[in-house]
């Protein structure tokens, strides 16, 4: 649905992205992940026509964006990181507006008005002016934006910035429910979000991709071992002492907690977490916790943008 | 043409939206009030000192001329008045989408550089006219107590309208070009008045610059329409310098976007 080829774009002696390439299948949500400045809202803008890339191409629903923008446009909705909302009009006013810039006809509009408004719960407020509803509210407004027109693409930058817990569950849930009819491109730089919403991620850092994968690959590609937190009262020589018979046991890692009480991380080449708890137990030590770490999209975050071997 | 219509209604809307705007109409309704009132009362002073004098010498009083005495001279104070007040109007025109960032989602829905750029300025030029209203309301007085010609009445205003439309593509280019209202609302103005007193420096040049600087100057191409003269020249400069306005205008968006 959208294949994005060798993206490149500068601002002016700045490269923002180099050589972006990608791909997004229809109906998936895909997630663009990176730190602030990576590149992912100039990716985004290049999408979505608002700029064009100083070099590459990427088709959107067989579209070119350089050649048939208006096309392109046509079947995209997005929704920038700062809504673009004209604060002294109602809701209702200004998704009638955007109805019309996209060209919805005349006699769908107020029933496609409606849709948004339902999909976004946006019924009380649709009489207010939106520069006096709260952030949460703002944010939806934006979202029911990009839905006008019911686009067959969707593309969301950072959409869940500066929300509250609650109001960033209602708007995950939100686009949980577009995958299927629409495609999603997603942008965050919070990871759990990436991994709740999103079949694939994309990660960008300095403007490169520098992984493309389904989120349970990469998380798999990290677990060439096993971790485990544990917490055991009593002290260190005799822990190690009672783990010493382990052999898959990698790593060690002491930390010292208040009365007596040692936080330790193991890493080790297979599941080992019965015999350590065998282990520390008949050496009569107190084992108060232990917990198997998954490798989280997190890590691979770290250590892809750290530049380091992914394990 | 959907889409422009979508623009202007919108642009249009805005001004009542925003107390910005009933201030500058409240201001040019008062001022452009203040000025008839001072011309209708020297009027009426010299006609009444016309008819004193006639009686005294036994003459026959000379007719004074309404048309020649009082609109036109009022045209060239309205058009006066506009190149203060029109800047205020074109400095939100664009530089409050570049500053709220609704550029974003004009310039991904689909919609051409065109059609925004028309909306707006034809959003600017309705609510120009908006602001003459009070304007004819004065006139329309002096058709009630008195009978002037009618036709240069008419001729002053399409030659407002039209100087009204050139100040409106001036100011919208300047606004095209920052997001910054105030810096908008000076350069507009600034551009406006240059245009304006570019003429008086034709007495000072040369023979082969002194035609140019005449056919520049904005305000030159106004004099025959507050006599009541329509000239297409005058119309076809008016019409060229908002195309001119408008273009520029176009290019600056255009240029903003695809910089590389």
């Amino acid at each position: 649905m959208i294949d994005v080829k060798g993206l490149t774009r500068y601002y002016g002696e700045k490269r923002a992205i180099s050589d972006v390439t990608f791909h997004v299948n229809k109906g998936e949500i895909l997630g663009l992940l990176g730190p602030n400045a990576a590149g992912k809202t100039t990716t985004m803008r290049i999408l979505t026509c608002y700029m064009p890339p100083t070099s590459g191409s990427a088709t959107i629903g067989g579209f070119d964006i350089f050649e048939s923008s208006m096309d392109v446009r046509r079947i995209t909705g997005y929704l920038p990181e700062n809504p673009p909302l004209y604060t002294d009009m109602r809701v209702d006013d200004y998704l009638d507006f955007v109805a019309k810039l996209k060209g919805v006809e005349k006699d769908k509009q107020a029933s496609e008005i409606d849709r948004v408004i339902e999909k976004t719960s946006l019924g009380e407020v649709r009489k207010r002016i939106i520069g006096k509803l709260s952030k949460g509210y703002k944010q939806r407004v934006g979202l029911a934006q990009s839905l006008l027109n019911d686009p067959d693409i969707i593309i969301l930058d950072e959409p869940t910035v500066g929300l509250d817990p609650k109001q960033i569950i209602e708007i995950r849930d939100l686009i949980k429910n577009l995958r299927g009819e629409h495609t999603v491109i997603l942008s965050s730089h919070i990871l759990p979000e990436i991994e709740q919403t999103c079949e694939r991620v994309v990660i960008i850092n300095e403007g490169k991709v520098v992984a493309e994968d389904t989120v349970d690959n990469l998380t798999s590609r990290l677990k060439g071992g096993q971790r485990m937190t544990l917490l055991v009262e009593g002290n260190e020589e005799r822990v190690r002492k009672s783990l010493q018979p382990i052999t898959d046991i990698k790593t060690l890692n002491f930390e010292s907690q208040k009365d007596g009480i040692w936080q330790i991380s193991v890493e080790s080449e297979k599941d080992v977490r019965k015999e350590v708890a065998r282990q520390i137990v008949s050496a009569n030590l107190g084992l108060l916790e232990l917990s198997p770490d998954r490798f989280t999209l997190e890590d691979i975050f770290l250590q892809l943008t750290t530049k380091e071997e992914v394990a | 043409m959907k889409q422009t219509y979508a623009i202007f209604q919108r642009e249009f809307k805005s001004f009542f939206y925003s107390p910005v705007a009933y201030v500058i109409l409240a201001l040019f309704t008062a001022l452009t009030g203040v000025f008839f009132y001072l011309y209708l009362s020297s009027f009426v002073q010299a006609s009444f000192m016309d008819m004193i004098r006639s009686q005294q010498y036994r003459m026959a009083p000379q007719k004074l001329n309404v048309n020649l005495m009082l609109i036109r001279p009022y045209f060239w104070n309205i058009a006066l008045i506009s190149l203060f007040t029109l800047p205020t109007i074109t400095m939100r025109l664009y530089s409050e989408e570049k500053r709220i960032g609704t550029v974003e989602l004009l310039y991904t829905s689909p919609i051409t550089p065109n059609q925004i750029i028309i909306g707006k300025f034809l959003a600017g030029l309705a609510f120009y006219i908006v602001l003459l209203l009070p304007t004819m309301f004065f006139q329309a007085l002096l058709f009630v107590y008195g009978n002037p010609e009618f036709m240069p009445v008419l001729s002053g205003y399409i030659g407002l309208i039209l100087l009204g439309s050139a100040f409106i593509s001036a100011g919208l280019f300047i606004s095209t070009t920052t997001e910054n209202q105030i810096i908008a609302a000076i350069g507009g103005f600034a551009l406006s008045l240059l245009l304006w007193v570019v003429g008086w420096g034709a007495n000072f040049v040369g023979p082969g610059l002194k035609p140019i600087l005449d056919y520049v100057s904005i305000i030159n191409h106004f004099e025959d329409f507050a006599q009541g003269v329509i000239d297409t020249s005058h119309i076809a400069y008016y019409i060229l310098f908002s195309f001119l306005g408008l273009y520029f205008s176009l290019k600056t968006i255009e240029s903003v976007k695809w910089r590389a």
